[in-house]
């Protein structure tokens, strides 16, 4: 008998998908794929689930104003996502706009699919690095939606003033170790491959910058700054402070937090990705610039995220529109600053953001300083030289760090000129 | 495709009275029909978007298999086909595209097509001038031709059109705000109308003079334009782009981009099909094929001795586990097994966090806060990694090993036994032939797993140590397919699907003739039997 109704049942349900099956296709032109061949006024956003729902009342404002349908389309936040922009954009089945990072533009812009877009009066109530990270080779490509940058977290249980200079600090740090309350001098967090990102501030500090700076505030790739003496002096302080252990590659993003939020390190570097995990973990913070380590300008690397329009968008026009005049309107940055706890790039924005949550505006402060991140593609192979010579430095198998550091400038050189 | 055979073999299948159940009959037409609804709604969909030569297929196929389920004969094409249509669907296609990839360019720079390649260089090449400002305007239309009507930032109105400069106009609607909204003889877009013709408005370029060098107005949003001047003059007849600055002329000489007479590409380029480069590449370019034959080597030396170590360990755990004079055989079978039930990738990943050289399980606990660098060495890298393989493969051999144990019929051991072998003779000539007849196939289906071990060398150790004084970007325990990602996904300067792709294709290669060999091998083993 059970076998009978088991048969009964997926008869009955195959039949009746048949028919909506057969009914879908014999549809006319309303459903899914046979609506892309006519031009339907419908634009589709990538964006990641957290911010999916804090668009949706934007884009119902947009429709109601404007009559074109804004269809949100969640995607996981990262690689995957950014691949699948440059492979579907050429075949032109991918979205009009997509939500990114800033680091995504060198690649966006190689493959030839993102559209400039011009930004117009909405530009001046930008901060300055949003802006520089948005644009490449001097066209702007992007509206800024958020910043994130790294900083100074101090144990102010553990330590009662950050010092001002990073040798000094690692003396304090040194001093609460001795005094047996804590583990570490100092946590930067690294990996077995070192982690340059984290341990930039400190570089740009010595004087080696990455790259040179054009006049329109682009980077410039063919002024290569990172060989430059500072560079030598930076990894030779590298060896040092491997040695002493102030630097280490056993601790990795990971442990570095936990160990943090243990109380067991008086200072940290850390981007606010690491906060909830201390908040949570009772450790009382304060937020400040990270003390520079020699008498150059400490320049923090700022990740921004930003809207992107496809550079084969059918709706170009109205996706510029809903980009330029809906998501960069500062209501629209509080709630995406709502939905991922990251300042708004939009400086009004950000200050009322700040208001709410003062390490919001902590971070914020810090980042100000700072630099976009370099967004040309090679940078892929750029952070694997840097970081696998700055492991060995710590590590002290470098052998001369003069030489390993100007040796690991001539490759990323030949890199970014081959 | 199995028609001459299906005939033959359909005629005794007639003479078998056929006991035709309802049941059945309906069961089939449903899941026909199913799959019919399913090929219409394809066939639709495909021709909405000009698909013709997929469409064909699609339709072939459909008619194909229907004909034979529908037909009495065609017996044995009957249960071939869902398993031919999935081989097709999910093997056959994956190898053929990976294999067309491998003679393309398809990469970083080559995503798209020419086309696509010169409409984007266009647009780049537009440089807003500097200090320009914002000019507030409308789309007008006229007899279908559309014009911009532009208020400069004086309030002066004007008109223009693709190749007619801007003229003065008089006499124009002004609305509040002191922009003009309309003229005489014209009829202004609407947001929705604008929308509808949005490619168009959105390539106009309104020259603002007689002399191209002082610019031309676009738009992207309808309500403001921007003074832009071309860095490049792109020549549709020539196909050639020439820099309006330097003078260099960029044609399109055959590599899928448009490259100077010094060698100087400007990107994006569009995907062409290369022939045979990407496999010469591999094997003359030195950056390339040095690290590629340290590659294959290691990933030789990997599999080889992951599936000799496992298979070792396996079949003695499994023959010491054989023996009934062991006791709670049952309980140390399953202890045995054990790291088998824990998904591959995550017992990797654990494994990473037990070998770390400061706060791993090993080195803090079992070796007394030792600092061995169990990753982070080459040597002791690949040391760690075929260990911890062993770990992850041998329940697997031990599993095959035990139940062909138990499948050898005792009288041969007792006959052996008889004749005065000992436990060793009895092993190696009787035991050990008959369990290989079973294992052998399962021991070269593991040589070939192991050698695309993706998941453990990537949650190991992600291919690493990097060796600093290497030009690419390879590490020493990375294996083939781990380069083949780095290549493709990888943090290098630049994926390159295509060199990838004829990795994937030399992997294929190597993989076939080893299993094509070594089943040629095991035939003589089945001897045995005989």
């Amino acid at each position: 008998m059970k076998v009978n109704r088991t048969a009964a049942v997926f008869v009955a349900s195959s039949l009746a998908l048949a028919a909506a099956l057969g009914g879908c296709s014999s549809s006319t032109s309303s459903d899914d794929p046979l609506a892309s061949t006519t031009s339907s006024a419908e634009l589709t956003v990538w964006v990641d689930a957290n911010r999916a729902t804090e668009l949706e009342e934007i884009a119902a404002k947009f429709e109601a104003d404007k009559g074109i349908a804004v269809k949100l389309v969640q995607k996981e936040y990262g690689d995957v996502m950014k691949e699948d922009f440059v492979k579907q954009v050429p075949t032109g089945k991918g979205p009009d706009v997509i939500i990114g990072g800033h680091d995504w533009l060198g690649l966006f812009v190689q493959n030839g699919v993102v559209a400039r877009l011009e930004l117009g009066e909405a530009e001046a109530g930008f901060s300055d690095v949003a802006l520089r990270a948005m644009s490449y080779e001097g066209i702007t490509y992007g509206l800024p939606v958020s910043l994130e940058n790294i900083a100074l977290l101090r144990n102010t249980a553990l330590a009662d003033e950050t010092p001002a200079t990073w040798d000094a600090l690692i003396a304090a740090g040194e001093a609460v170790v001795e005094a047996g309350d804590a583990e570490y001098p100092v946590l930067v967090p690294s990996g077995p491959e070192s982690d340059p990102y984290h341990l930039y501030p400190l570089q740009t500090s010595l004087g080696a910058p990455l790259f040179g700076v054009k006049e329109d505030g682009s980077y410039d790739p063919a002024d290569l700054q990172i060989g430059s003496a500072g560079g030598e002096a930076f990894a030779a302080k590298l060896v040092e402070w491997g040695e002493a252990g102030v630097v280490n590659t056993n601790i990795t993003g990971d442990i570095a937090r936990d160990e943090f939020a243990a109380g067991k390190a008086p200072f940290m570097l850390s981007g606010p990705w690491n906060l909830p995990a201390i908040k949570e973990a009772g450790v009382d913070y304060a937020i400040e610039s990270i003390p520079p380590a020699g008498d150059k300008p400490l320049t923090p690397f700022v990740g921004v995220q930003g809207f992107f329009v496809s550079a084969k968008s059918e709706n170009a026009l109205a996706a510029s529109e809903f980009v330029v005049k809906y998501l960069g309107s500062e209501e629209v940055q509080l709630d995406l600053f709502a939905a991922g706890g990251r300042p708004p790039a939009l400086t009004s924005a950000f200050e009322i953001a700040a208001a709410q949550d003062p390490d919001v505006g902590s971070f914020g402060e810090v980042g100000l300083d700072g630099v976009p991140m370099p967004s040309i593609p090679e940078m892929g192979a750029v952070w694997n030289y840097w970081g696998a010579t700055e492991a060995a430095l710590i590590n002290g198998t470098a052998g001369d760090p003069g030489v390993a550091w100007s040796e690991m400038a001539a490759k990323i050189e030949a890199d970014i000129n081959g | 495709m199995t028609t001459p055979l299906a005939a033959r073999e359909g005629a005794p299948a007639e003479r078998v009275p056929r006991v035709r159940s309802l049941r059945g009959l309906l069961l089939k037409m449903a899941l026909l029909g199913m799959l019919d609804a399913l090929v219409l709604y394809a066939l639709l969909a495909l021709a909405a978007h000009e698909q013709w030569w997929l469409a064909g297929v699609t339709a072939v196929s459909a008619v194909a298999v229907n004909g034979v389920y529908l037909s009495r004969r065609a017996l044995p094409a009957k249960y071939l086909v869902p398993g031919t249509a999935f081989l097709v669907a999910f093997q056959l296609f994956v190898i053929l595209y990976s294999g067309y990839i491998a003679f393309t360019n398809y990469g970083d720079g080559h995503v798209g097509t020419k086309d696509d390649a010169v409409a984007v260089l266009i647009s780049k090449s537009l440089e807003r001038l500097p200090e320009s400002p914002a000019y507030d305007m409308v789309v007008v239309e006229r007899d279908g031709d559309l014009a911009f009507l532009v208020t400069d930032p004086d309030g002066r109105v004007s008109l223009g059109a693709e190749e007619l400069p801007l003229e003065p106009v008089t006499g124009a609607q002004i609305d509040d705000d002191g922009v003009a909204v309309g003229l005489e003889g014209y009829r202004t877009l609407s947001f929705p109308e604008m929308i509808a013709d949005q490619r168009r408005i959105g390539t106009m370029s309104v020259p603002v003079s007689d002399n191209l060098e002082d610019g031309a107005l676009r738009t992207q949003d309808g309500s403001l334009a921007y003074l832009y001047a071309a860095t490049l003059d792109y020549d549709p007849t020539a196909d050639t782009f020439t820099d309006l600055e330097t003078g260099t002329v960029y044609a399109d000489r055959g590599t899928g981009a448009f490259v100077a007479d010094d060698g100087l590409e400007i990107t994006p380029g569009w995907k062409i099909t290369v022939g045979f480069d990407n496999f010469t590449r591999a094997f003359t370019e030195d950056s390339i094929r040095g690290p590629l034959l340290g590659v294959i080597g290691w990933t030789f030396v990997f599999a080889g001795v992951s599936v000799a170590s496992t298979f070792f360990v396996g079949v003695l755990l499994a023959l010491l586990l054989d023996d009934p004079s062991i006791r709670m055989r049952r309980t140390l079978r399953v202890l045995v097994i054990l790291p088998y039930a824990f998904p591959p990738f995550l017992s990797a990943l654990v494994w990473s966090g037990l070998l770390n050289p400061e706060f791993g399980f090993i080195n803090q606990t079992l070796l007394g806060g030792a600092e061995v660098p169990w990753l982070t060495d080459p040597l002791l890298a690949k040391v760690s990694i075929l260990a911890v393989n062993l770990w992850l493969g041998y329940p697997y051999m031990f599993l095959v090993a035990t139940g062909a144990l138990q499948s050898i019929p005792r009288d041969y051991v007792e006959a052996a036994e008889m004749d005065g072998a000992g436990p060793a003779t009895t092993f190696l000539r009787i035991r050990l032939p008959l369990l290989m007849v079973t294992m052998a196939p399962l021991v070269i289906s593991s040589f070939a797993f192991n050698f695309n071990n993706f998941n453990l060398i990537y949650m190991l150790t992600e291919g690493g140590p990097q060796d600093i004084s290497t030009e690419m970007n390879v590490g020493a325990t990375d294996i083939l397919i781990t380069l083949v990602y780095k290549v493709a996904f990888g943090e290098g300067s630049g994926r390159d699907y295509g060199l990838a792709s004829a990795f994937s294709i030399i992997i294929f290669i190597l993989i076939s003739a080893i299993a094509a060999y070594s089943f040629r091998r095991t035939r003589a083993l089945e001897d045995v039997h005989r």
